[in-house]
């Protein structure tokens, strides 16, 4: 419809018609009242809560604002300083590191889950109910519940692995396994992509499998020529949406790791990037610097997004219903 | 149920997954019965019991008043989302508007921008308007709809066949009719899994609590459950029976939400990303 508009607006000034675009019926013009009443809503709240604030963000990102006194303009200065900053780049990099671990991890753990439940049909219901469980967990109570359960000494994560001989690590509070710990969090809530991965692999044709067993087509072939092309599409979906939401980390470690006894002298390894932003701005008062150090993020979730899109869209199978 | 042998082991891996899905819940709960000195003891059941934990930790903090706090917010975020986002994926999917597709096309860039990017100027709008430590601003943007929810619930009301509303409409239907007694009743799961969801995400919030809210009366229960976390760490007095039974408290309404609405979202998760 927006080619008719566009057509009609072009030729409209040239021709000698009497009105410049073809009348829109009264009840057309009724429609697009009515349509932008029902979506007014939402257009307000975008232009006061998201475009708005996103110019306002940029603008302060250029800007020294502490919040008492009025914004006075620095240039480049945040985004010089983002570079200069160590502990920008610290977050950063556990950021990167902890997706790292989490978006393949999740990934593979998920799926793997989401063939078990489909091989096992009707009980699946069951197992189903009981991964999902974890993500009705508040993160701070899950953070909460891991710091004891991961605790070096006594915590019960290292005595199951003590039965089987392994010396757990200091999970909590040696700077190397604050990461890891992090990403054990995570993927305990990951049964809401098990679902996910669980209804894809329902869609998948039975023939197709049978087809490739009689060509002789191993487990692993078929694993790889029909299931993950077949599932592309919820595969590529949660790997987007994961690594957007683990950039975004924050809850978590910040639980877990952060709070008002955080001095300088604890360790930086936990530092993610969401967790020094917020210090930024709610407990420093860099407003100037915290929106610079968004904008960074927006431009790196971007980038990383686009990346992924342009690699999944040679991959990426769409059934015909799209 | 018969089991065929060939599936054994597969129960098995299930079996073992379940228990690392569900042990730590019941772990929880079984330690916030158990005194300070046996909370690492790991028994499920608890040597000595020790409910009075509970009775602590409401002595230690106003827990009812979080809680209250978590349900009030809760309740007021999903039921504005739901409603807004609502009308709005109607207009979205009902009307031939002009101006629909790019409307919808910014609506849609919009689920990917990072909460971060907006933040403080929405933090500097609050403060503006005198709204930092009350509980408004934790949902009132949820008037104005939420792009996830508006894009989920378009495809439903896509799904309803379009002879409807036109026989509505000869009827002498207006289009708020349309929305209220047509598109709204039938997509009801769907309203459902939105309302859940987002209540399920405003009752988990820590970020936003942190950002606007200082007096702890006003707290909702991740608030304050951190709040209690910080208190050991500088007092380094750790009572944790008193966490754990607190974070029962903030997991069990979420539970008991989840037991009765176990159907809707997990069907609901399932299509989410179908739609997605």
């Amino acid at each position: 419809m927006t080619t008719t508009v566009e057509r009609s607006a072009g030729s409209g000034q040239t021709q000698p018609a009497p009105r410049r675009r073809p009348k829109r019926s009264p009840l057309a013009k009724r429609e697009d009242r009515a349509g932008w009443l029902f979506i007014s809503p939402w257009v307000i709240g975008f232009v006061v809560f998201t475009a708005g604030p996103m110019i306002a963000s940029l603008v302060l990102s250029f800007t020294d604002y502490q919040m008492i006194q009025a914004p006075h303009a620095v240039g480049l200065d945040n985004y010089r300083q983002l570079f200069d900053d160590p502990r920008v780049l610290k977050s950063l990099s556990n950021t990167f590191v902890y997706a790292a671990m989490f978006v393949p991890l999740g990934t593979i753990f998920a799926l793997a889950l989401a063939m078990m439940l489909q091989r096992v049909g009707k009980a699946g219901g069951f197992f189903r109910t009981a991964f999902y469980l974890p993500e009705m967990t508040p993160a701070v109570a899950a953070g909460a519940m891991f710091l004891l359960l991961l605790n070096g000494q006594q915590g019960l994560i290292n005595k199951v692995l003590g039965w089987f001989g392994i010396n757990g690590p200091n999970w909590t509070a040696d700077p190397n396994w604050l990461k890891p710990s992090l990403a054990i969090v995570s993927l305990w809530t990951v049964g809401g992509t098990v679902i996910i991965y669980l209804a894809a692999l329902n869609g998948v044709p039975k023939q197709l499998y049978e087809a490739a067993e009689l060509d002789g087509a191993g487990p692993v072939t078929r694993f790889f020529r029909i299931t993950v092309p077949m599932i592309s599409g919820a595969l590529f979906f949660t790997v987007i949406t994961h690594t957007i939401a683990a950039m975004q980390m924050f809850d978590q470690a910040y639980t877990m790791f952060y709070g008002p006894q955080q001095k300088a002298t604890a360790s930086d390894e936990s530092l993610v990037y969401m967790v020094y932003l917020f210090q930024n701005a709610f407990q420093f008062f860099k407003m100037g610097f915290a929106s610079a150090m968004a904008w960074l993020l927006f431009v790196i979730i971007m980038l990383i997004t686009f990346i992924q899109v342009r690699i999944g869209n040679r991959y990426v199978y769409y059934h015909g219903d799209r | 149920m018969t089991v065929p042998w060939r599936r054994l082991p597969f129960f098995v891996l299930l079996a073992l997954a379940t228990l690392a899905f569900v042990y730590p819940l019941v772990w929880l709960v079984s330690a916030s019965l158990k005194p300070r000195s046996q909370v690492f003891d790991n028994r499920l059941i608890p040597e000595i019991f020790q409910p009075s934990n509970y009775v602590k930790v409401w002595d230690a903090a106003p827990v009812l008043r979080w809680l209250l706090n978590s349900l009030t917010v809760g309740f007021m975020a999903a039921a504005t989302v739901t409603l807004s986002s609502a009308l709005v994926a109607f207009g979205f999917a009902y009307f031939r508007f002009r101006g629909r597709n790019i409307a919808f096309g910014i609506l849609l860039s919009t689920m990917m921008l990072p909460g971060a990017v907006t933040m403080i100027p929405v933090y500097l709008i609050w403060n503006k308007l005198g709204m930092i430590d009350t509980q408004i601003p934790l949902w009132a943007q949820n008037l104005f709809g939420s792009a996830f929810y508006v894009f989920l619930l378009r495809q439903f009301f896509l799904g309803i066949p379009r002879e409807l509303f036109e026989a509505a409409r000869v009827d002498g239907c207006g289009y708020f009719s349309l929305f209220r007694r047509i598109a709204f009743p039938l997509c009801k799961p769907a309203l459902v899994i939105v309302f859940v969801f987002e209540f399920k995400a405003s009752w988990s919030d820590l970020l936003k609590p942190l950002i606007y809210l200082q007096t702890p009366d006003y707290f909702t229960m991740p608030r304050g459950l951190k709040q209690i976390i910080d208190s050991f760490a500088l007092s380094g007095h750790y009572e944790w029976e008193i966490a754990i039974a607190a974070s029962v408290l903030a997991v069990a309404p979420m539970i008991v939400l989840f037991a009765f609405g176990q159907r809707y979202i997990l069907d609901g998760v399932a299509t989410t990303a179908q739609k997605g």
